[in-house]
């Protein structure tokens, strides 16, 4: 699939502005009493405007926790997480749903709704920016579809799309409620990597053409390049750009 | 169209989830018929019985009546002096009276010899017994006696008496004992109490039942003149007339006898049970719909709080689900409901029948129970945790 993300330097565009996500002393915690355990310890992280990251490490060191707490579907217990400015660790049930219509999520499974079709799960979507008509939110739904590749399929249920077609969809879904932050939970993780890799490149070029911040989550060492800046996590704590043998260092830029 | 009318509509949600499970929503809408048939029938049955037990009363050309207070029903009808009745035309407001025998004789099936308790009116021929004029005509040939105008309506077992009548026949047979005569037919219908009915004059009557005090009646029928309010003139003769008879409007004495299949019987109860059994059956089908329903979009449905949608606009979605099977199910219920009265009529000979009321009664309570049922399964909804979904 082709596509024409025109490439510039996102992180230094975005140095003179307010950075997307703070992330400052971040410490977290599941369950309770001598069963307490931590699993984020002391994390710092700033995403800027446009800054595309990537956050790899050993499964349960504590990657997705991060991301439900930036993702504000998580209540912050300790440190400070500020999201587009706002601090989350005061912010109620209310605020962190307002706060959510700003993120995209991607799961990795696809977790469209199987009773709608492409264009009715992007609509979903679109459905979250206020004032804006029924007719206009389908247009703008049917135009995500389009630029993920998926023009013919607008009235296909998930069930008859392949998986990487799943996947754009879901791209497209969450790119259509015009996001300032994306979060990406092991994109790739079901697809084979030749699909994997263009979903990425997708996802990142058109994030890119919104000014959109990107967190994803990955496993996969060969999509590491796309990344502005490449994050590791290990027993709840951040090394940023430094990496072990066999992981390709050579995608921080 | 649509579009521009209604802009800010968002894609149908509760639609989508119920029609693209069509099998789901099939067996759903079917429990929900099934109740509200069931509602329909049992409280269809209850009005009918109550309605059937009036077919009678409604027909008296009467403003007001005068019954014994020893009276409870149509089928256990006490006497009181007639001139009662006398007294009460001493009232100017009064136009006319009639007195009328009131009473249970057994009749005998002119083809099979079987005998049947039938309901037997009688009275002068020439007063005015039922408004409707038909009557008066008919009833000159009573005058003869052992002459009985026979119920067409009246239920079969009866015998063939409205067929052979019309052949031409001469149709004898055998009332309380004694030997009568079928002079004519009249439509009346059949009651609650009364499988069949008879007029006869007031001699025929008590020949055929020569225990009866002949200065005794069991319904007096008074007429008003045109302009007076019988609400006023009945609270008068209660003051002037002695305890030993009780007034009634026309409307009083329908609402008496129908009170006394309500509260002294079972039935009301039998059938109120029943329609609350169909409503119970049509809660849990539909809870058990809306509550799997739930269960199993639970991931979608957190997807969406993950997203952004707030949970008041998710609940709504289960709430139009209700809303949506309430809707839906009440029109097959409605329609199989009209289908079935129809048959109840001709099979039972109930006046059953689809009114306004009822239609409303049944549509609120399968509305209820949807919407009650919505409401159980939305606190399912609160187990969707977005933050389980990455």
């Amino acid at each position: 699939m082709a596509l024409s993300a025109p490439i510039r330097n996102a992180a230094a565009a975005a140095a003179d502005r307010a950075p997307t996500v703070s992330v400052r002393d971040l410490c977290h915690w599941y369950g309770s009493g001598e069963n307490r355990r931590q699993v984020l310890d002391q994390v710092t992280l700033t995403i800027h405007p446009g800054e595309v990251v990537l956050l790899t490490g050993p499964s349960g060191c504590g990657k997705t926790t991060l991301l439900t707490l930036v993702g504000a579907l998580r209540q912050v217990m300790a440190g400070s997480v500020r999201l587009f400015g706002e601090e989350l660790r005061e912010a109620g049930r209310r605020d962190r749903q307002r706060l959510r219509c700003g993120i995209g999520m991607i799961f990795q499974g696809h977790n469209l709704l199987r009773c709608l079709t492409a264009e009715q799960n992007v609509q979903m979507g679109a459905d979250l920016l206020p004032g804006i008509g029924y007719r206009a939110r389908r247009d703008l739904a049917r135009g995500w579809l389009r630029q993920v590749g998926l023009g013919d399929h607008l009235h296909k249920l998930p069930h008859d799309l392949s998986g990487g077609q799943k996947q754009r969809v879901a791209i497209a879904r969450a790119l259509a409620a015009q996001p300032r932050l994306l979060l990406a939970d092991e994109p790739t993780a079901a697809l084979d990597s030749r699909t994997g890799r263009e979903v990425v490149e997708l996802l990142r070029g058109l994030a890119r053409d919104q000014g959109c911040s990107v967190l994803m989550v990955t496993h996969d060492p060969r999509i590491l390049d796309v990344a502005d800046r490449l994050v590791r996590m290990e027993d709840g704590r951040l090394r940023e750009g430094r990496f072990q043998e066999g992981e390709e260092s050579g995608a921080v830029r | 169209m649509l579009d521009r009318l209604w802009p800010s509509r968002r894609i149908p949600l509760a639609w989508l989830l119920l029609s693209r499970q069509p099998a789901r929503l099939a067996v759903a809408l079917a429990g929900i018929a099934f109740a509200g048939i069931l509602m329909f029938l049992q409280l269809g049955f209850r009005d009918g019985l109550f309605d059937a037990s009036i077919t009678i009363h409604k027909l008296f050309d009467a403003d007001l009546v005068l019954l014994s207070p020893r009276t409870m029903s149509s089928i256990a009808m006490a006497g009181f002096p007639r001139r009662r009745l006398v007294q009460v035309m001493a009232d100017p407001a009064v136009a006319g009276t009639t007195p009328v025998h009131w009473n249970f004789l057994l009749w005998r099936n002119p083809q099979t010899r079987a005998t049947r308790s039938i309901l037997a009116l009688g009275f002068e021929p020439g007063d005015p017994l039922f408004t409707d004029p038909s009557l008066a005509p008919k009833a000159q040939v009573l005058s003869q006696r052992g002459r009985v105008l026979f119920d067409e309506l009246s239920r079969p077992e009866f015998g063939p008496i409205a067929s052979w009548f019309r052949q031409g026949r001469t149709i004898d047979t055998e009332v309380g004992g004694k030997r009568v005569r079928v002079a004519g037919l009249v439509s009346l219908g059949p009651s609650f109490g009364a499988d069949g009915n008879l007029l006869t004059s007031s001699e025929t009557f008590l020949s055929l039942l020569p225990n009866t005090p002949p200065g005794s009646i069991e319904l007096g029928l008074i007429r008003l003149h045109p302009g007076e309010d019988p609400a006023a003139v009945a609270a008068r003769l209660k003051r002037q007339l002695p305890a030993d008879v009780a007034v009634f409007s026309k409307q009083g004495f329908v609402e008496f006898e129908k009170n006394y299949w309500r509260s002294s019987t079972a039935i009301g109860f039998i059938f109120s049970l029943g329609a609350a059994m169909g409503f119970v059956v049509g809660c849990v089908i539909v809870y058990q719909i809306l509550y799997s329903d739930v269960s199993d979009h639970l991931p979608e449905y957190a997807t969406l709080m993950a997203m952004g949608h707030p949970l008041p606009r998710l609940l709504g979605v289960v709430a139009r689900e209700g809303l949506l099977l309430a809707l839906f199910g009440y029109v097959p219920a409605w329609l199989a409901g009209q289908a079935l009265y129809a048959l109840v009529r001709s099979g039972t000979k109930l006046p059953v029948a689809m009114d306004g009321p009822r239609s409303l009664l049944v549509f609120a309570m399968i509305l209820s129970m949807c919407l009650g049922s919505a409401l159980m399964a939305m606190r399912k909804l609160a187990d969707a945790d977005p933050a389980e979904i990455f």
